[in-house]
């Protein structure tokens, strides 16, 4: 007999049975592709071309392609390098935080929210490393190697190296984190594919499985692996934004040179992860019609971590402002009055209303579990979190000290051609994700089933 | 040719009555095998008399060495072998290098770890493991119970199974 606690929502729906949520989560990886899944693949993959053939451009006649200038000298891609970046840190967050804190409403989008990390932290690493130029030789100028010149080595002191190491590991631990989730998943699909006969996908999946059997013994150790792996990654997830806006922070630009951004950076980065979840999560759910494990409540509950974080940036707009009075360093306080009211004026004001204004909807409890107003504003929170980074960096560099050389930026194709060839890539791999691994933890979520899941009908 | 080995496989539709039944069934000095579950199940552990694992110990040590290389890393490029002046700061300054050290900490840790939990669970790709029964990852538990482990007879420990909640008792041969 199941049991419903009367304190919270259940969080998963439809009466389903341990063995309805192997059916439905392993469906779609069993099925042909449908053609809305063809569609949506052409699409980033002609994203992915048109892109890839800007960035072969660029990497032939080098980064002036770009729109940069003397003044301007990041633009486009540090504001998307720490866009993408921003938005991978809401996989860990839900995984790695949200299980220590013992949340069991991660267990149905975390699988997702994982993916989503790591493919956008590909997309942004995809952008330093394209502003390096000669790409085939980043290896050696990133990377502690003796380089061919003799034995001089990457400079330790420097906030943009620390990043090389905050991302490579992000990057790398995420990765494992989410694949030890999916062994046990991918032994689900081994099985059911034994049991059907085909031969080919059972021995695809059980090496993917890593022969995975489920025995008590190693479900044990594995548990102990996941609650490490969370110890480790919730301070990581935490640095790894932190080092991005170190980048900008310890610079004595006016605009950047401020001890808030750590903590402003890392909310803003789980503020618009979880818009890009939303995003990804109400199309998945559904195309796959999985209403009944990521339920109204699950998006309520991530509407309301929206509001938190986007109120946290909100206020850190403010305090930035106040302290630039306050501190009556004359540039500073130029800086700030240049990015409300100068020729950039328009990118400022958007950041403020998609950001600050816009989530303040989710108090009424009518838009939160509003499908329709979640996702547009989980749209235009990514948008504002892109200007939000577009502010920072061109506005606080375009006038410098020498008013001479004030100067506007402005993109050109192939700046606009790598930003669509990062989204190629992300939806890409996204939905090769969505189409052949399980797109929600079973294990997890079978876990649950008992004390979370709403009965099905008095027995 | 090897023997075969003769298992009788208890299967339990319910994890809260499969860790009493693990609890009994050890108690009647039936020995059991292993149980395969499809999710991890809190307590069977401790019904079936496992120790709590050691990763968290290895995890640690793993932590350990990339704490240890990541600083000496920097400290021996930077402050030993070629020594840069680099906007007047000092050759080697802990501070900066902390960011870096986090990193190889968290890095080895991680990566340590699981590496040993492959291989102490000996988990690689082309392992075929043994299927008791098809359902463990779906919906069902399965206990392995060997018969030529125990002295009891088949027939008294397909009661006691049964007895203790199993919905069904199977033999199986390898």
């Amino acid at each position: 007999m199941q049991s419903t606690s009367v304190l919270r929502e259940s969080l998963v729906t439809g009466g389903k049975t341990i063995h309805d949520v192997s059916q439905d989560i392993s469906r779609q990886v069993e099925g042909s592709p449908t053609r809305l899944w063809w569609m949506a693949m052409s699409i980033s993959i002609s994203l992915l071309l048109y892109g890839g053939y800007c960035c072969w451009v660029m990497l032939w006649n080098g980064i002036g392609e770009w729109g940069l200038n003397k003044t301007v000298g990041w633009a486009w891609d540090i504001t998307n390098f720490v866009w993408w970046v921003g938005i991978g840190h809401a996989g860990t967050l839900i995984s790695a935080i949200l299980l220590l804190f013992r949340q069991r409403w991660r267990m149905s989008i975390n699988r997702a929210a994982e993916a989503m990390t790591i493919f956008a932290v590909i997309c942004a690493a995809s952008f330093p490393a394209f502003h390096m130029g000669r790409l085939w030789l980043g290896f050696y100028w990133v990377f502690p190697l003796p380089n061919t010149f003799g034995s001089l080595w990457v400079n330790f002191n420097s906030p943009l190296l620390w990043d090389v190491f905050a991302i490579s590991t992000y990057f790398s631990v995420s990765l494992i984190f989410w694949y030890i989730g999916l062994i046990p998943d991918f032994a689900v699909i081994r099985d059911r594919a034994v049991k059907m006969g085909h031969k080919t996908r059972a021995q695809i999946y059980n090496a993917l499985s890593f022969g995975w059997d489920g025995a008590a013994r190693t479900w044990l150790r594995y548990e102990s692996v996941a609650l490490i792996l969370a110890g480790l990654s919730t301070p990581l997830v935490l640095s790894v934004h932190t080092i991005v806006s170190m980048d900008f922070a310890t610079s004595i630009v006016p605009g950047w040179h401020t001890t808030i951004f750590p903590p402003y950076f890392v909310a803003g980065a789980i503020f618009s992860g979880f818009a890009m979840v939303l995003t990804l999560l109400l199309v998945t759910r559904k195309v796959f019609k999985l209403e009944d494990y990521i339920t109204i409540y699950h998006i309520e509950l991530m509407n309301i971590i929206i509001i938190i974080t986007g109120s946290i940036v909100g206020v850190a707009y403010i305090s930035e402002f106040f302290i630039a009075w306050y501190g009556r360093v004359p540039f500073e306080q130029y800086a700030f009055i240049n990015r409300a009211t100068g020729p950039y004026w328009w990118a400022y004001w958007s950041m403020m209303t998609c950001n600050v204004i816009s989530p303040q909807l989710f108090w009424f409890k009518k838009l939160r579990t509003n499908l329709v107003a979640t996702f547009v504003i989980s749209i235009i929170v990514n948008i504002g979190m892109w200007f939000e980074r577009f502010v920072i960096i061109v506005t606080s560099i375009h006038r410098d000290y020498l008013p001479s050389s004030w100067t506007m930026f402005h993109p050109t194709m192939y700046d606009i051609g790598q930003y669509l060839f990062t989204f190629g890539i992300f939806f890409t791999a996204f939905f090769l994700f969505a189409k052949f691994f399980p797109v929600i933890n079973m294990a997890e979520v079978k876990s649950i089933l008992k004390v979370c899941s709403e009965k099905k009908s008095a027995p | 040719m090897n023997k075969s080995e003769n298992f009788l496989i208890g299967i339990f539709d319910d994890e809260h009555v499969l860790v009493h039944a693990v609890e009994k069934i050890r108690q009647s000095g039936v020995k059991i095998k292993e149980v395969y579950s499809p999710f991890p199940v809190h307590g069977l552990d401790e019904a079936l008399g496992y120790k709590r694992s050691r990763l968290p110990i290895a995890a640690f040590l793993f932590g350990l060495t990339g704490t240890t290389l990541g600083l000496f890393t920097q400290i021996w490029m930077l402050g030993i072998d070629w020594p840069m002046v680099i906007g007047g700061k000092n050759f080697f300054s802990i501070p900066p290098f902390i960011p870096v050290t986090f990193e190889f900490t968290v890095l080895l840790s991680a990566f340590g770890m699981v590496g040993t939990f492959f291989i102490v669970s000996n988990l690689k790709p082309y392992r075929y493991p043994r299927s008791y029964d098809l359902r463990s990852t779906d919906d069902k538990h399965v206990m392995a119970i060997e018969l030529d482990d125990n002295k009891i007879d088949k027939s008294e420990i397909a009661k006691i199974l049964k007895e203790n909640g199993a919905t069904e008792v199977n033999e199986k041969s390898f």
